[in-house]
């Protein structure tokens, strides 16, 4: 038990006692108790579907606690709404942000205010807060044309414009450059020092122990511990986060890599879709036996490349895509899966299954003609189905069996299904975009030691991810994608975070829409 | 003054008019849309709020009344509409087909006892002077209140969804309506909002129609204008203004080939009604080609389905 704190101590800033949230089929916070003091970073940690989301929509008033109290600067309060919480002093930025991307970024600010007074003079205020804090933004600029740090930028300067005591941060730096990140804990570090108190939610566990100075556990909806992150190891704080020992995936050295299976020449794009990158004279090749990662902030090309190399758009020269040497570009996904490309796309629901239909059935839809699930027009259902129990045994997948649809399973879970599916089918190409967003530390593992092996077997694996430390444990070369364009590809041994990172931001001095040579001069 | 442009007053005046219920109608339906509805019902509305306009009309002998009530029918159906949609998550789209269907039917029953009655049509402005204007004043100074009214509400429209914060809330529930519940807002309660709005407009649109263009009650006699506001919306990349522009050439082209009926030229008249819709979807279409403007002014959650806890 806590011993009761000295009478002239100031009471914390928020205190929740015995938080309680059940949902339908699943108890998400169970007497979840949390103290936060005035001007500290206070991490919350836990894996996909510990309770962290739920606790903190709770707090924000988003959603609202079965039973539990919560207690602001020592009195009882309970938070209706956003709103509410904003009044009290409660400021959120959100995973998803909650932008507007039609809406310039003072009408964006403006929604999240509740009291934002006329456009120009917010527009004002708007600029001296970000000069404040070093958040260079433009307020008369559509979100659409933002890159994803300013528009982080957008929702931190929102919640400074309300002076909050407490700012709540969800996973924030998931989708900034090293670079971004490093800017983004100087504005906190700074934030804290004013005496905002700051909650901060991240699976990146070297920030964690970077930036904050206390540290809640969260696993199953319960506090499994507190602790200073200072003092631990990152690997320490993972094993606390999933209570049992990590394995790191092994990485047998490589062999001598074999033929081109993929190579990609002067491959350029072009789209009537205003929010879309095209690309720019993208040129690289992915040979048997390695895995290529192409590194980048989402946004920068991502999409369509991976368009482009599935068959979803079809590319006007041929000879751009060619798998085995084969010119592809004019080829659907069908053609394409006949030659040996197999694809996992970066959006689990909705392009790598589809939700509502069972295990099995989607097992069918990628496999069906490699594993012959369909014969003379008519599905052998017995088969499809003990090939998706198949996968669901080898790769681990937690799920109740193949008639389970595939929405019901956890990002991880269904991610494990989606890359063991198109893995089994013994693919001589594999592009996978995004393998292990937000997807849990085991899973992840398990994921990347199937990519290893893969590759280690003799096909050619394509990453295309935004998680740095995730290309550098899988990659044998690196490139970056910025602004449409692909820089040259190096050994991950021979370079560093910090390069990549900086070629992610595209170096900084370049201007970003010149159409000067940015990542030759890695 | 010669006979040609003593008839471009008239035909001005009559197309300002036959453009008024497609304005009343796609205004409507332009604010249901940003707020991130597609109510596809806007024909069945139109009827029930001219049916239940001219009714009233009758029965009170008060035009007021009738427009009152037509606003209220329209409103009220499309409620129906709200209540299917926003709080039992019913499809869009099947269920504004419905709502158009069971507008049809209903405005048939109700009207029955109305067939062939006669009514007066709506008092017409009359200014000293500017009315006698030669060519232009009858078009622009004599004409009923609800033509000024439908142009009224371009710019307030315009006015309300750019300028006011009610107007900035509406567009960023229909833009990201996860994200602004996330702020706060109450995004069933705006739209529902938005769909009374559209059904009241709707069924102003079609007492227009019964209790002033042609002063009666017919069976589906809104003619497929429902339809064409939905397409002037749309076509009009959800903009006030161009919805006027197409809904003039519309009522412009409808007018025209009256005229050119009535000159007996030998042309099936089929294909000449015809024409408005043809010649409206045409050039709304060739207006719209630039596909990455349409996008920006598209609502991006238009007709997706919105649960709080989801």
């Amino acid at each position: 038990m806590e011993s009761s704190p000295p009478a002239d101590a100031p009471p914390p800033r928020l205190e929740l006692r015995g938080i309680t949230k059940r949902f339908p089929g699943c108890l998400a916070n169970d007497h979840v108790n949390l103290v936060l003091q005035g001007g500290e970073i206070h991490a919350l940690l836990g894996e996909n579907g510990a309770g962290k989301s739920t606790l903190v929509k709770m707090i924000y008033g988003v959603l609202h606690p079965d039973s539990g109290s919560m207690l602001w600067q020592g009195q009882e309060v309970r938070v209706p709404d956003p709103a509410g919480a904003r009044r009290l002093g409660i400021g959120m930025v959100f995973q998803h942000f909650s932008l507007f991307d039609t809406l310039t970024v003072t009408e964006n600010i403006a929604l999240g205010l509740d009291n934002p007074g006329p456009m120009a003079a917010l527009a004002n205020r708007i600029r001296t807060v970000s000069e404040r804090y070093g958040l260079a933004l433009d307020p008369d600029r559509h979100v659409f044309h933002l890159s994803v740090g300013e528009r982080q930028r957008v929702e931190i300067v929102r919640c400074l414009l309300q002076d909050p005591k407490l700012l709540i941060m969800d996973e924030p730096t998931s989708v900034l450059t090293p670079q971004e990140a490093t800017k983004l804990f100087e504005t906190l570090r700074r934030l804290a020092a004013e005496g905002c108190t700051i909650l901060y939610i991240s699976h990146k566990l070297e920030e964690i122990r970077a930036l904050c100075s206390r540290a809640t556990v969260l696993r199953g909806g319960r506090v499994v511990g507190a602790c200073d992150p200072r003092q631990e190891t990152a690997r320490g704080l993972a094993e606390m986060m999933i209570g049992s020992e990590l394995s790191t995936p092994e990485r047998p050295p490589q062999g001598a890599a074999g033929a081109a299976r993929l190579s990609v020449r002067n491959l350029s794009t072009s789209s009537d879709n205003p929010f879309a990158t095209n690309l720019k004279d993208v040129t690289f090749e992915v040979r048997a036996g390695e895995i290529l990662g192409i590194a980048g902030v989402a946004g920068n090309g991502q999409a369509e490349l991976m368009a482009a190399l599935s068959g979803e758009a079809l590319i006007a020269d041929p000879a751009a895509v060619q798998i085995e040497g084969l010119p592809s570009g004019h080829l659907g996904p069908r053609a394409r899966r006949a030659l040996g490309l197999a694809f996992v796309p970066e959006e689990r629901l909705g392009r790598g299954t589809v939700p509502e239909l069972s295990l099995s059935d989607n097992a069918l839809l990628s496999g069906y003609a490699s594993e012959t699930l369909v014969t003379g027009g008519m599905v052998r259902f017995a088969k499809a189905r003990a090939y998706a129990e198949t996968i669901i045994k080898g790769f681990n997948v937690v799920t109740h069996g193949h008639k389970a649809e595939a929405r019901s399973l956890s990002g991880g879970n269904l991610q494990k299904f989606i890359i063991g599916r198109e893995i089994l089918q013994r693919p001589k190409l594999l592009i996978v975009g995004q393998p292990t967003w937000g997807v849990d530390a085991g899973a992840a593992a398990a994921i990347h030691q199937a990519l290893i092996g893969l590759a280690r077997s003799g096909a050619a694996v394509l990453v295309i991810s935004q998680d740095l430390d995730e290309l550098f444990v899988l990659s044998d070369r690196i490139s970056v994608l910025f602004h449409g364009r692909l820089s040259d590809s190096r050994p991950t041994h021979e370079t560093s975070v910090e390069r990549i990172g900086l070629l992610m931001g595209g170096l900084f001095a370049t201007p970003p829409d010149e159409d000067g040579e940015i990542a030759r001069a890695l | 003054m010669s006979a040609e442009l003593s008839l471009i007053g008239p035909i001005l005046a009559a197309m300002l008019a036959a453009a008024t219920p497609l304005l009343f109608a796609a205004l409507g339906e332009l604010v249901v849309e940003k707020s991130g509805v597609l109510n596809l019902g806007v024909e069945g509305m139109m009827l029930v709020g001219a049916v239940c306009g001219f009714a009233v009309t009758v029965k009170t002998g008060s035009a007021p009344m009738g427009l009152l009530a037509a606003a209220t029918a329209g409103a009220a159906t499309a409620a129906l509409f709200g209540l299917l949609t926003l709080g039992l998550l019913a499809n869009q789209v099947a269920t504004g087909l419905a709502l158009t269907l069971f507008g049809v039917g209903l405005s048939a029953l109700i009207g029955q006892a109305f067939v062939g009655i006669p009514l007066k049509g709506l008092p017409k402005l009359n200014i000293p002077g500017l009315t006698d204007l030669p060519v232009i004043g009858q078009a622009l100074f004599g004409q009923d209140l609800l033509v000024y009214l439908a142009i009224l509400a371009v710019p307030l429209v315009h006015l309300f969804l750019y300028r006011t914060r009610a107007g900035l809330v509406l567009r960023a529930v229909g833009e990201n309506h996860a994200a602004a519940h996330a702020l706060g807002y109450k995004v069933i309660r705006i739209r529902f909002l938005a769909v009374l709005f559209g059904g009241a407009m709707s069924g102003l649109g079609g007492a227009f129609l019964s209790m002033d263009y042609t002063p009666m009650w017919a069976e589906n006699m809104t003619a497929g204008r429902g339809w064409i506001a939905l397409a002037l919306v749309v076509f009009a990349t959800w903009k006030p203004l161009r919805v006027m522009l197409g809904a003039w050439l519309f009522g412009g082209v409808t007018i025209a080939q009256l005229h050119v009926q009535g000159l007996g030229v030998d042309v099936p008249s089929q294909l000449l009604s015809m024409l408005p819709y043809l010649a409206t979807v045409l050039v709304l279409v060739l207006i719209s080609r630039d596909v990455a403007r349409t996008r920006l002014n598209a609502p991006a959650c238009l007709g997706k389905l919105f649960h709080p806890d989801a």
